[in-house]
């Protein structure tokens, strides 16, 4: 259970927006996670470099929030003890796999291809909301509702 | 270090440390790194929470302003040039991938962005790190075999046919 936070889902929509922008300005390259770092191990030299510097100042971002952003409401997440393991592992194998075979995940298509008018990322991004929103909501409700 | 002292290189490592910064902190204010949030919008069932969907639309909405303007530029600022995915093809392969990608998002509230995100709450977030992040690297690698080893067998299937085609085979 969360509660809607509009003023941080902006302000924090719009850096994620602009960190996307100024890798596309300053480097020309694409801030999908998923590419950036399934492609990580298999760069060499400058293609290596950028990833690497970029996943460690997203890292660093996020961690300097969780250090000193709790005047704006921000914590650090915690595991989910009770949160199945079997659950965390299949989730895990399903994002890599299919970000890797659909080119994209959420950043990739869903900020820098919607961004970028494409219609691959338009057709991937309402696939992966709709199945998203589908299998949340009847693993979370209605499976627990059954007899 | 002295941006004007820096070399061509550092200046474009400096920058994309600068963009994952930004992007992290991004994410960490929206709290998009926090997948019951993320789960408390893709459940419709319960009480449901919009915030995710001002998420996307904050940053698409700048990058949609910023990117097409970015983009009449020939090169970047810092590099020789643009790298931008060049399919335009609504083939199987998108379709699957985004399908099973929202599935396995569905199940954890997790996608690749936020999964990195874990590394910055060690300790605390050290059982989903352990479990989510070793399984979306191999769910990766196996992603990446499997569609070069697709894209092998269609393109010599491509010359099989080629040769039959002018009798060689």
């Amino acid at each position: 259970m969360s509660s809607f936070t509009p003023v941080s889902a902006l302000l924090g929509g719009l850096l994620i927006g602009a960190g996307a922008s100024w890798l596309l300005l300053s480097l020309g390259r694409i801030a999908g996670i998923s590419g950036v770092v399934g492609a990580l191990p298999f760069s060499r030299r400058m293609e290596f470099a950028w990833r690497a510097l970029f996943l460690l100042g997203l890292v660093t971002g996020a961690g300097l929030l969780y250090r000193y952003g709790s005047t704006f409401g921000v914590q650090a997440p915690l595991s989910r003890i009770d949160f199945p393991a079997w659950e965390l592992i299949v989730s895990g194998l399903l994002v890599g796999y299919g970000t890797t075979l659909g080119s994209g995940c959420t950043s990739g298509h869903g900020v820098c291809g919607l961004a970028r008018r494409s219609p691959r990322s338009l057709v991937a991004t309402v696939i992966f909301l709709l199945t998203g929103i589908a299998t949340a909501s009847v693993l979370r409700h209605w499976l627990e509702n059954w007899p | 270090m002295n941006p004007d002292e820096a070399s061509p290189l550092e200046r474009a490592l400096l920058a994309a440390f600068g963009a994952g910064l930004v992007f992290g902190a991004g994410l960490a204010l929206s709290a998009m790194t926090h997948p019951e949030k993320v789960l408390g919008f893709l459940d419709l069932s319960g009480h449901w929470d919009p915030s995710l969907l001002l998420v996307l639309g904050g940053a698409t909405g700048i990058a949609g302003i910023a990117f097409p303007l970015i983009l009449r530029r020939k090169t970047p600022l810092l590099m020789a040039d643009f790298d931008l995915p060049s399919a335009t093809r609504i083939d199987r392969r998108l379709i699957f991938g985004a399908l099973l990608f929202g599935l396995g998002w569905g199940i954890s509230g997790y996608c690749p962005g936020p999964a990195v995100a874990l590394l910055a709450a060690l300790p605390g977030s050290g059982r989903e790190a352990l479990l989510f992040l070793p399984a979306l690297l191999i769910g990766s690698w196996i992603g990446r075999w499997s569609t070069r080893a697709s894209k092998a067998r269609s393109a010599v299937q491509r010359i099989d046919a080629n040769l039959l085609d002018r009798g060689d085979l």
